[in-house]
């Protein structure tokens, strides 16, 4: 097969297809192409402000790495006028996230962005293998989802930022999309592709890969050589995403735009408002501050039940029944440090390992 | 038949892929330059002159990576004749999709990279 010369210059050999268009271009040109089409993504959605305070969810995988990348070249390209940060959630797994973190600490002097890294140790006083010790693997995924929600809000509270991007890309976001449908979860459908959310006392996030497939995020990543982690969870098995994550790539593989159709589809769902309506309102958690849509946030509900040794508590309506029969949580029960929302919390300085 | 030619590949697993392959990322390969067009890997005193044969492609090479290499959970490479959806291919640093994929037809000295996208972000 003779090689081919790139559509975009008719110069250099072609050395990709793209899965969105079927173009084949070459290098150089798919490293435009990619890192503009982030930035109309960026512009488009007005995610930014000159003068943000952004950080990155920064995991030390192909997707954050790549974000942490584009993001320094778009902010100097365009003049963004961003002041970026990593920040790192240390989930106390070994052997996985110790490790993925030492790629965090590299890509922190190769980007030459301050790091923040806050532990789950540090804030609820349980790892993650600590947590599996007690509840075992099936509802693990649960808690760590729960802690790492507001422990991102808490990192980005203490740097003192307006805005955690993260580096869902196109495929997790349909992924998301096929499990919502799944399960029913009409109110999350409707929120599952917005681009960016914004709560009143939440801090700003959004997704600038929203529309970049991830095979051309492995390959940016390979044909830029950058340094990522690339290990699965020793304690993932959410078995449903997986199958949905399988049945995706099978249909991606028969038909590529299968990705951005169904994220097509999810935007066209038109949540009603009765679905709305039903949609708890937004307060404050009693005991730790943070935002909830009960008298406890869903982590220290989380937290009672490891604390109380009945870890599956918040995982069941039965169970947390049979807690609330055995009395109110005790006295001296370990508690997560009140949360400040972003407004109220002055802007002071905070310790982060400076590159 | 020249039987006795062989051609040498390097081959690359990245992605979380290694983890299949002794969680080794690089490994040199030496296959038959011909082979069998069923893709068996296994020459045995049965095979004879009459059976049919083809130069050693990707998809042959698939198959060898499986039967010789690969330590654990066939399933997570190959599925139905090809890579499992998900798997990246590379030859010489160009996406295969460019190259004929599978039928691609090897030379010595190529490099086929392997990387796996379904490892998390
Ligand atoms: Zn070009
Ligand atoms: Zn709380």
């Amino acid at each position: 097969m003779p090689p081919r010369t790139c559509g975009l210059c008719n110069n250099a050999r072609a050395m990709l297809k793209r899965p969105k268009t079927g173009q084949q271009i070459c290098r150089d040109c798919f490293f435009y192409v990619f890192e503009t089409e982030v930035h109309n993504t960026i512009t488009e959605a007005k995610l930014f402000k000159p003068g943000d305070k952004v950080a990155i969810g920064a995991s030390g995988g192909k997707d954050s790495t790549v974000l942490a990348h584009v993001m320094k070249a778009l902010n100097e390209r365009y003049q963004y006028g961003l002041d970026l940060f990593l920040l790192s959630i240390d989930e106390g797994i070994t052997g996985y996230r110790d490790d993925s973190l030492e790629t965090v600490k590299r890509n922190q002097q190769q980007y030459d962005m301050p790091l923040k890294i806050l532990s789950y140790d540090e804030l609820y006083g349980w790892t993650m293998d600590a947590i599996v010790e007690q509840v075992g693997k099936k509802n693990n995924c649960t808690f760590c989802g729960v802690f790492r929600r507001q422990a991102l809000d808490r990192g980005a509270a203490s740097l003192g930022v307006d805005h955690i991007v993260t580096g869902h890309n196109a495929d997790d976001i349909a992924e998301t999309v096929l499990m919502n449908i799944m399960r029913g979860d009409i109110a999350r459908l409707g929120r599952c592709t917005l681009i960016c959310t914004e709560g009143e006392d939440t801090i700003k996030r959004s997704k600038p890969f929203k529309y970049a497939y991830e095979k051309e995020i492995v390959m940016y990543a390979y044909f830029k050589k950058l340094d990522y982690f690339s290990t699965e969870c020793i304690y993932s098995p959410d078995a449903y995403r997986g199958h949905a994550r399988v049945f995706l790539k099978d249909l991606e593989a028969a038909r590529p735009s299968a990705i951005i159709d169904i994220i097509h589809s999810g935007e066209a769902f038109e949540v009603s408002e009765e679905v709305k309506a039903t949609q708890k309102v937004q307060q404050t958690c009693k005991r730790c501050g943070y935002m909830s849509s009960n008298d406890l946030c869903k982590a220290c509900t989380l937290l009672e039940g490891l604390e109380r040794g009945v870890a599956n508590s918040a995982i069941t309506d039965r169970a947390r029944k049979k807690l609330d029969a055995e009395g109110p949580a005790p006295e001296n029960l370990r508690t997560i440090p009140f949360y400040h929302a972003p407004s109220a919390t002055p802007n002071i300085a905070i310790a982060i390992n400076t590159p | 038949m020249s039987t006795t030619s062989t051609i040498k590949l390097k081959v690359e697993f990245s992605g979380g892929l290694e983890l299949l392959f002794s969680n080794q990322r690089s490994h040199r390969i030496e296959i038959p330059a011909v082979v069998p067009s069923d893709n068996s890997t296994i020459i045995d005193a049965t095979s004879k002159a009459g059976d049919k044969t083809k130069s050693a492609d990707v998809t042959y090479l698939m198959y060898h990576l499986r039967d010789h290499l690969l330590k654990e959970r066939v399933e997570l490479f190959m599925e139905a004749g090809t890579v499992r959806p998900g798997i990246l291919v590379l030859i010489n640093d160009t996406d295969w999709e460019l190259e004929g994929e599978g039928e691609y037809v090897l030379k010595d000295g190529d490099e086929i990279v392997f990387i796996s996208t379904l490892h998390g972000g």
